[in-house]
């Protein structure tokens, strides 16, 4: 039997689990609260994949167009996220990202400059205004770098290459963490007052997709079994454009800003085909002609916006129709053309990291010929269902922010309101946090016979005879859940996708990983394949629950959105035998957010009249 | 604070290594020259190594000749400006060139009586100091490295330039001295456009033009210069507005970026003005020009 | 069938280890970290090697192809003509873990040397303001995406083994964006010719030719260090004006509004 005393152990007041921006950020507040901070990611620190987030950080500062504000950003994420957002997140967060923006200045970031001097900000879909701080095409490598540069200054203890395997919990609360090191594959257990969650998302468990291997829904599936809800899961945000040739890079993210600069989507025919996949609701704000798309492009403020930067369900759906009806590229995705609208030196200026891209991977030049793009499974708006102001979850003193956790974007995230996510709600995580840690009167503990359970979960893996190889178990869920939860449901589907999730969980029970513990990926990958099994069914039953089409979500079964659909939020937890499935009904909004979420432009903009 | 279990700020299961050999690195030789590349990497130094021997070799041997570095009007840059004039040599400049009249007794008797001994160590040190040279001998003769990822000399405590090397330091100074040169490089090609107060123009007009406009581009491109019209400055403004500064910084830059290509083109074209210049004087090469003589 | 070809990938922990081989399909369009992935996948389960974004924007998957510093995700098979085996090693200027797997914790530790940015006040409106053309400079350097293979073919670092004495040039154009920084307020001149080792480089410029997102450490970062350390240190004549006319306050080329 294990003997728990020769685990190493480490003590903090608050560990963070998962160091990309909302992590580095939630531990930079604690670490500012007088704290004592650790935080633990499973790559080096830096490499999360806020690094991939291209287009910007969605902050209403108005340095390009004075009439934007925060009422507008608010109005334009719940409009977005098709009102299923929790109205009180969208208020903080379009509030508060203007000054975590300065703070970030003030920290070491970089952003391109205005003529006059200040933060440039970009178009991109679904904001009504230039709202977008931006680095070129690499923000979120400017942001993680800022928060990194700035985090290890303060104090913060950074556990690299350490991957968490399970909370601890005294009693209800929250207790610690077990983890162990990938390096030597030692177990090590952090022993905490608060646990903060940032560990991202688990578009892992689709086969074409843009995350790294780290995208597993850890923090997702420890919440889960530690007693967490989870809210919203069939909100998965598959982005329009992801590469489709070559094969091995299947799916990594073509950034919206291309299309924010001006690129266009176009069919086999040459068409440029979203002028045919305007919905209603959008169509008063969108142009109907290139002729006005293109005025708007030149800065025409009478001028509405091209049908390109639609919401990103909006534009993936169009996307796989045209692919299905025939009317696709080479290999099955569409054109994503800059070459023809903008000359090559901008192209390269504006957009040169994906210029890089293609240059290199795909052996294309994006200022001569068009991109062939299609959707990829990118981004969960769903998670851990949290307290809107201070990010605590169902479990007194677990919380979570980023990606990890639900409630900001609703049915469907606004490009660039990830990155102020990150930064607006990791604060208020390390707030929380420290609010919840001033008012314990005890120092929880941890449970001997937890970490034993815990332990011997990873160990059995590389100590049974023989048992399944753990990357066809991951291949395996990944067509699954390709073919069966994606982009289009349908009921039958979705059952069928069931039948094939209980067939792979009982493959992951007898998984089987070679070699030692030491630097192993196998091991890593076997792990982690626990986690991604419990978001790929939390996905699949909630796609089920939510019969209607709203956002992230199309049931082709139930086309539409539904004003039912706008009364609940479904809510998985954990059950004594299996998963627990039900529609959570959703408080009413505040008057004055509900009235500022459907007031017109002009109302908001104080042009009354006009 | 930190704990006493964790070791500092990036703490992990295992003592770091430090390195000092006892380490295997991953199938890494450490000798000289050891590599696992499969392209031909080895050619650029070996260019170098024999570009800079063949023109050290004929500058040092143009040097000591002393003789046939002036085809009237035509002076060879090697030996521009004259200090002293031997006006005996054969193919020396006349006597109202030299600054200084004529050549001085105290020369010693074993050393040619060649104007070129007070110029070549100018263009010698700013050329020695340049970035540029500099990273392109200590690969080719000093094998600090040879090449990317390919083994160098073995050294016990490599200092690089902190020590003796520090003298590198001064190319400011050489730069100085430089710009002072291409002053005079196109004196003398303005020199060049007058036969016996007849204006006109010859072959050798045009090679000494461009042999003072590429020394000239050459240096005003070196990062030194760089450094001083706008490399120290850590804001050029806070709007856009135009900044005549600014400019002169871009283009220095896109000199600085043809910085090697520069230092190539403009030694080559020096040599062969010396050359030029003395087929001329020697009568070997006839010089096409206005003049008609 | 996709044409096969052979791969020698050092394989060992610590101290020990070889080469082995393997031979591997190769598909259209496939990196050299696909076909480590495919390794891992059918041969070799703990087949150890760091990877992330595999776009060539995280740095993880930094190694040696070749006997050159590489992102193996950004290396594409088909740059390889003829037959003959790849070689795929770990970086040699860090200790191997395992495979190709290196110990790159001496990077951080670096960075955490270096004071960070230190800011002046703000504007009378809350606002910082800088020219585009004045953060040109330092938005190069802040491309950079730590995949440390500039450190590794640095030879002061890789064979002279001098880390204790030069930080390396990651970190010379992290110290050149922050004194370059427009709005910044510390010196850090005195440290880097004493702490961080300006003067060990010797401007061979290999750390240039690996940068995979092509920064010009040598030319924009490191040399105009050693330009502002000469000012500082090796200038005589400065050095006679700053004597008679005291220390210089840092300039800024004026622009008023």
């Amino acid at each position: 039997m294990l003997n728990i005393s020769e685990i190493q152990t480490i003590k903090h007041d608050v560990i963070v689990i998962g160091a990309g921006g909302a992590g580095l950020r939630a531990a930079i507040e604690c670490s500012a609260q007088g704290l004592n901070t650790g935080i633990v990611c499973k790559s080096l620190l830096g490499k999360a994949h806020t690094v991939m987030a291209e287009g910007g950080l969605a902050a209403a500062m108005g340095n390009v167009n004075p009439h934007d504000n925060w009422k507008i950003h608010f109005r334009d994420t719940m409009r977005g996220g098709k009102f299923l957002n929790q109205w009180r997140m969208a208020e903080l967060h379009a509030k508060e990202a203007p000054a975590r923006v300065r703070e970030l200045e003030e920290w070491g970031a970089v952003f391109d400059r205005t003529k006059d001097g200040l933060i440039n900000q970009r178009n991109f879909g679904g904001h009504r205004y230039p709202r977008l701080v931006h680095v070129g095409d690499r923000t979120g490598l400017e942001l993680i770098r800022t928060l990194q540069d700035h985090g290890i200054h303060q104090g913060i203890e950074v556990h690299m290459e350490c991957t968490a395997l399970d909370l601890l919990k005294d009693g209800d609360r929250v207790a610690g963490v077990v983890a162990y090191w990938r390096e030597t594959g030692r177990f090590v257990i952090f022993q905490a007052k608060a646990v903060i969650l940032a560990t991202g998302g688990a578009c892992k468990a689709w086969s074409i997709n843009s995350n790294s291997w780290e995208y597993t829904g850890d923090g997702l599936a420890m919440a889960y079994r530690a007693g967490g809800e989870l809210m919203d899961v069939e909100f998965v945000q598959f982005h329009p454009t992801g590469m489709v040739w070559p094969p091995s890079v299947r799916g990594t993210l073509v950034t919206e800003a291309v299309r924010g600069d001006g690129g266009i989507l176009l069919n086999n025919k040459g068409k440029r085909f979203m002028f045919g996949y305007i919905p209603e609701k959008f169509a008063p704000e969108t142009a109907d002609t290139e002729e006005e798309a293109n005025r708007w492009l030149k800065g025409d403020t009478s001028a509405r916006r091209p049908p390109e930067l639609l919401t990103r369900d909006v534009v993936a759906r169009a996307i796989k129709k045209e692919v299905e009806e025939g009317r696709g590229s080479p290999h099955g995705g569409v054109f994503l053309d800059i070459a023809n609208r903008l000359p090559a030196d901008r192209i390269k200026k504006q957009l040169p990291s994906m210029y890089h891209q293609f240059k290199e991977l795909a052996g294309l030049d994006i200022t001569k010929e068009p991109m062939e793009v299609g959707p990829t499974a990118h981004y969960w708006m769903g998670g851990i269902r949290v307290d809107s102001d201070t990010q605590e979850t169902r479990v007194p003193g677990l919380f979570a922010c980023g990606e990890c956790a639900a409630g900001l974007h609703g049915a469907n995230r606004l490009g660039g309101n990830s990155l102020s996510d990150l930064v607006v709600f990791g604060r208020r995580a390390g707030l929380g946090a420290k609010a919840y840690i001033s008012k314990l009167s005890n120092t929880p503990k941890t449970d001997a016979g937890q970490i034993q359970s815990i332990v011997k979960g990873a160990t059995d893996i590389l100590n049974r005879e023989s048992g399944k190889n753990p990357y066809l178990i991951h291949e395996d869920l990944q067509n699954t859940m390709q073919k069966y939860v994606g982009i289009l449901r349908i009921e039958e589907e979705l059952q069928t996708g069931l039948v094939e999730l209980e067939r792979l969980k009982k493959d992951t029970a007898s998984v089987k990983a070679h070699g030692t513990s030491q630097f192993n990926p196998g091991w890593s990958e076997a792990i982690d394949l626990r986690n991604l099994l419990i978001c790929a069914e939390a996905v699949n039953r909630a796609a089920l629950e939510r019969q209607e089409s709203r956002g992230g979500h199309s049931r082709l079964d139930y086309p539409g959105e539904r004003d039912e659909g706008l009364t609940f939020n479904v809510i998985i937890s954990k059950g004594n035998d299996g998963m627990n499935v039900r529609k959570e009904p959703r408080k009413d909004p505040p008057k004055e957010l509900a009235s500022m979420a459907y007031a017109t432009l002009e109302a908001l903009e104080g042009r009354h009249g006009s | 604070m930190p704990h006493e279990e964790t070791k500092g700020f990036m703490s992990s299961s295992a003592e770091a290594c430090t390195g000092k050999g006892t380490c295997h690195r991953g199938g890494h030789a450490a000798r000289l020259g050891a590599n696992r590349r499969t392209d031909l990497w080895w050619i650029a130094p070996l260019l170098i190594f024999l570009g800079f021997s063949a023109f050290g070799v004929y500058t040092a041997w143009a040097a000591f000749q002393g003789q046939h570095y002036y085809a009237h009007p035509y002076l060879s840059p090697f030996y521009s400006p004259v200090i002293f004039v031997n006006t005996a040599a054969a193919g020396a400049a006349p006597l109202e060139h030299a600054w200084l009249g004529l050549w001085p007794d105290w020369w010693p008797a074993i050393l040619p009586a060649s104007p070129a001994f007070f110029i070549l160590i100018f263009p010698l040190i700013f050329r020695g100091t340049c970035y540029y040279y500099r990273k392109a001998y200590y690969r080719s003769f000093f094998a600090t490295p040879p090449g990317c990822s390919v083994g160098p000399i073995p050294q016990k405590n490599y200092k690089g330039e902190t020590f003796l090397l520090v003298v590198q330091n001064l190319h400011r100074y050489t730069m100085y001295i430089a710009l002072c040169f291409v002053v005079i490089l196109y004196y003398d090609a303005f020199v060049a456009f007058f036969k016996d107060g007849r204006f006109g123009c010859g072959v050798g007009t045009l090679v000494l033009l461009i042999n003072a406009t590429l020394l000239g581009l050459y240096t005003t491109g070196c990062h030194v210069v760089r450094h001083i019209v706008g490399g120290r400055l850590n804001s050029f403004g806070s709007c856009e507005c135009g900044s005549l500064q600014y400019g002169v910084y871009q283009k220095v830059s896109f000199l600085n970026s043809h910085h090697m290509g520069l230092a190539w083109v403009s030694l080559f074209w020096v040599g062969f003005t010396d050359i030029y210049v003395r087929l001329v004087s020697m009568g070997i090469l006839t010089d096409l020009n206005t003049w008609g003589y | 069938m996709a044409p096969k070809r052979k791969f020698r990938v050092w394989r060992g922990q610590g101290t020990e280890g070889r080469f082995e081989e393997y031979e591997v399909a190769v598909d259209p369009g496939m990196v050299v970290l696909d076909v480590l992935h495919r390794i891992q996948a059918e041969r070799v389960n703990d087949l150890a090697v760091r990877w992330n974004c595999k776009a060539g924007k995280c740095g993880s998957c930094a190694m040696e192809i070749n006997g050159k510093p590489k992102l193996s995700c950004m290396t594409r098979m088909d740059t390889f003509k003829g037959n003959e085996p790849i070689t795929i090693q770990p970086m040699k200027t860090f200790d191997v873990i395992k495979d190709l797997v290196t110990d790159v914790r001496w990077n951080y530790e670096q960075n955490k040397r270096i004071p960070n940015l230190k800011p002046k006040p703000r504007d009378p409106d809350g606002h910082y303001r800088m020219a585009q053309k004045s953060i040109d400079r330092i938005q190069e350097f802040r491309k950079c995406i730590e995949c440390f293979l500039c450190q590794d073919v640095c030879h002061v670092l890789r064979d002279q083994d001098k880390k204790d004495k030069f930080v390396g040039p990651r970190f010379m154009h992290r110290l050149a964006n922050l004194e370059m920084h427009p709005l910044d307020t510390v010196d850090r001149i005195p440290a880097i010719r004493r702490d961080f080792g300006s003067g060990m480089c010797n401007i061979t410029k290999c750390c240039s030719e690996v940068c995979p997102e092509s920064i010009a450490i040598t030319d924009n970062a490191i040399i105009p260090l050693k330009e502002r350390v000469v000012s500082r240190y090796y200038d005589p004549v400065l050095w006679i004006l700053r004597k008679i006319f005291g220390p210089k306050k840092t300039k800024s080329c004026g622009c008023s509004k």
